[in-house]
């Protein structure tokens, strides 16, 4: 049996007695859980000889033998000490995948908008409905999704009413309290934006602790007509961590998203994404900034659907790769028939600091209409020698130098973030993340 | 005579693997202001590259002293803590690093390394101002990427404007006056002549004898092959460019 089946059993057998300990729930979410740990059980952990999991072998995940974490406890110092760059915004704690009421800070959100601990729901008595697991997200194409839904238990239900607007960013933290044995969370947030309403949520995954865990999360966010939605996913765990992340997206009329993810931190971090104009006239913007040093592998797979005409996506994915860590990005933009006089430009530029490290890049547009403006590229570097000479020139010290080139190629995704006290409030942790690449590279 | 305060000893320095300096002499004395003139291909921009440690260069052979000191020892960032600016003859764009930014942190690093208190905001604000003038300077270069999208005539104040700010010992200037009309030069030369003072030396490496009409000098070099093969007064631009380069590579390879 091959460590991947082996990996997968472990997952099944420990639902066992996950569902054991929670007879008491609806039928409906009992029944659900089952379907998704057999859609999960029928395709296991994806291999290399998948296209979709080429360049990212799953081996170093599947050696650990994750167990669901257990509650633990979380200092408020170090949660305002993590959160405290973002400090705007309301916050809401979740400690090894729980709600962690009592150390949260949010005042009132305005006009009946709600954000809610997903457990506080179920454990209401919510409906299907209300509780929206898997609208968005196709279980059976992806297995880690599937898998969470299975263990789905608690995370983050944000609801905006119609023509409400949500001044303050919503500050979701997920912090991995880390021990000796090796843990798997598996955060839900859903987002659901009505008609006209406007929202902005920054999805916070914390390390605290250095030991060996794994997040496993989904997304699903529906954008209503006209709505506003602005979603920020940081990744900043420990550079041991496994990370594996999914959003799924639809879009009405009108609406507008970004989704903006800063991948600062973990081993092995694989990002899906995947958005659908399901409105005429939906616009959206997909950007993304991974770094990453020693032998970490970040791979970001996007798909925007534009399936009705006038649709607008904007993508920009930025990379930065030190020692011999490995990037991947995967974009594909489809347009459909229908769907003319969409615009649509996707671009991947990375930046390489290791003489081992190496990306792996394809844009890729669909394009089945034939009045449309699509234009996509990528590029790979090193860091300018001319550059760099000519800052050292001024009196800069080679690390300098080098400090100043690298935020200069990162800046364009920070500056692109939702409100300047995020841009500047994450500026000194993108730096400090770039040093570190840049770093794991001088080491012999 | 004062001591030399940049003294080059017989320099052999290869770039890309050729050896492009053939053993060149050259001394320059506090205050003064020498033209190195010479046709393509004759070592010009190598000479300048040696003297701001461009890693891709190497000196092989012979001594370069600057105030006495060996300076193919130090790193490029030392050597411009010590008081060596060199204006680029194609100064590079750095997208994301804002211009004012990058001055602020070159200065410092400058002041720190003489042992002086770095500027806060406020003040260098005030004397980014002041010198902007100098080299009339739109203001709102100074909030844009460095030299990102800026005119050839821009980049070359830019860098003006940043050795008016770094206040060095030792100017090398590459061919500031290539790509430059006649208006952008002669408020690059009114830059340079109000930066003329008895302790800083300058070293104007030029194609052409225009630019030695505003920045009037001292000596005037004619580099050709590698070495340097004639030396006279500022009447010697004018002989050259009267002759043409034709005349003095005859006396290099004869």
């Amino acid at each position: 049996m091959s460590a991947l089946e082996t990996a997968r059993d472990r997952f099944v057998a420990e639902h066992r007695a996950f569902a054991a300990a929670r007879a008491g729930e609806p039928a409906w979410l009992a029944g659900h859980r089952r379907d998704a740990l057999a859609a999960f059980a029928a395709r296991g952990l994806p291999s290399t000889r998948e296209e979709e999991w080429r360049y990212t072998s799953l081996a170093p995940l599947a050696a650990l033998p994750f167990a669901l974490a257990e509650p633990a406890p979380l200092d408020r110092a170090i949660l305002e000490e993590l959160a405290t760059p973002l400090f705007a915004c309301s916050l809401y704690a979740f400690a090894n995948g729980r709600a962690r009421p009592e150390l949260s800070s949010a005042p009132g959100l305005p006009g009946g908008a709600r954000c809610d601990s997903l457990a506080a729901l179920l454990g209401d008595g919510a409906s299907p409905v209300e509780a929206r697991l898997d609208h968005y997200v196709d279980i059976k194409a992806h297995p880690f999704a599937a898998l969470n839904s299975a263990f789905a238990s608690d995370g983050a239900v944000v609801r905006a009413p119609r023509g409400v607007a949500i001044e303050q960013p919503l500050h979701l933290v997920f912090a991995s309290v880390t021990g000796d044995r090796p843990q798997v969370t598996h955060p839900r947030v859903v987002i659901v934006a009505a008609a006209g309403s406007r929202v902005t949520i920054v999805q916070d995954h914390v390390s605290v602790g250095d030991g060996p865990g794994f997040t496993n999360a989904v997304t699903e966010v529906h954008v209503g007509t006209g709505a506003h939605v602005h979603w920020v996913l940081l990744q900043r765990e420990h550079d041991a961590h496994f990370h594996v992340s999914n959003l799924q997206v639809r879009q009405e009329r009108d609406s507008s998203f970004s989704a903006h993810t800063l991948t600062l931190g973990g081993r092995l971090v694989r990002n899906d994404a995947g958005l659908l104009l399901a409105g005429e006239g939906a616009e959206c913007q997909l950007d993304g900034l991974f770094i990453g040093g020693g032998t970490s592998v970040l791979d970001n797979h996007t798909e925007v659907d534009h399936a009705v005409p006038h649709g607008t996506s904007r993508e920009l994915y930025k990379g930065v790769l030190g020692g011999a860590a490995r990037g991947v990005f995967r974009g594909r933009v489809i347009v459909r028939p229908d769907a003319q006089k969409t615009s649509a430009s996707q671009s991947n530029a990375n930046l390489l600091l290791g003489a081992r490290a190496e990306v792996d890049t394809k844009p890729q547009l669909e394009i089945y209409a034939d009045d449309v403006k699509c234009s996509h590229g990528a590029t790979i570097g090193r860091l300018d020698e001319d550059a760099l000479f000519y800052l050292r020139s001024r009196g800069l010290s080679a690390e300098r130098a080098r400090d100043l080139l690298t935020r200069g190629f990162a800046l364009e995704v920070l500056e692109r973030l939702p409100g300047r006290a995020l841009s500047e409030g994450l500026d000194d942790a993108v730096v400090a993340c770039l040093r570190r690449a840049q770093r794991e590279e001088e080491a012999p | 005579m004062a001591k030399p305060m940049l003294e080059l000893v017989n320099v052999h320095a290869t770039a890309g693997g050729a050896e492009i300096l053939k053993g060149l002499d050259l001394a320059i004395r506090p205050g003064e202001v020498h033209a190195m003139m010479g046709p393509n291909g004759s070592g010009k921009s190598t000479l300048a590259n040696v003297l701001a440690g461009r890693p891709s260069v190497e000196v092989t052979k012979g001594e370069v002293r600057f105030e006495g000191r060996d300076l193919t020892l130090l790193s490029a960032e030392e050597r411009a803590r010590e008081g060596i600016f060199l204006a680029f003859q194609y100064p590079v764009e750095i997208p994301g690093v804002a211009n004012m930014y990058f001055l602020k942190a070159a200065l410092n690093a400058v002041r720190r390394h003489r042992g002086e208190d770095e500027l806060d905001a406020m003040d260098f604000l005030a004397l980014a101002r002041e010198k902007t003038k100098l080299v009339e300077m739109d203001e709102k270069l100074m909030q844009r990427s460095v030299n990102e999208g800026f005119s050839g005539g821009e980049k070359k104040r830019n860098e003006i404007l940043q050795m008016a700010i770094l206040e060095p010992k030792l100017a090398v200037l590459d061919e500031t006056d290539s790509g430059l009309d006649i208006d952008a030069l002669r408020i690059v030369a009114n830059g340079v002549n109000a930066l003329r003072s008895p302790e800083r030396s300058m070293l104007v490496i030029t194609h052409y004898q225009r630019l030695l009409d505003y920045i009037v000098p001292d000596v005037v070099h004619v580099l050709a092959g590698g070495r340097i093969v004639k030396t006279g007064g500022k009447e010697l631009a004018f002989e050259l460019e009267e002759k043409g380069y034709g005349w003095v590579e005859g006396a290099a390879a004869g």
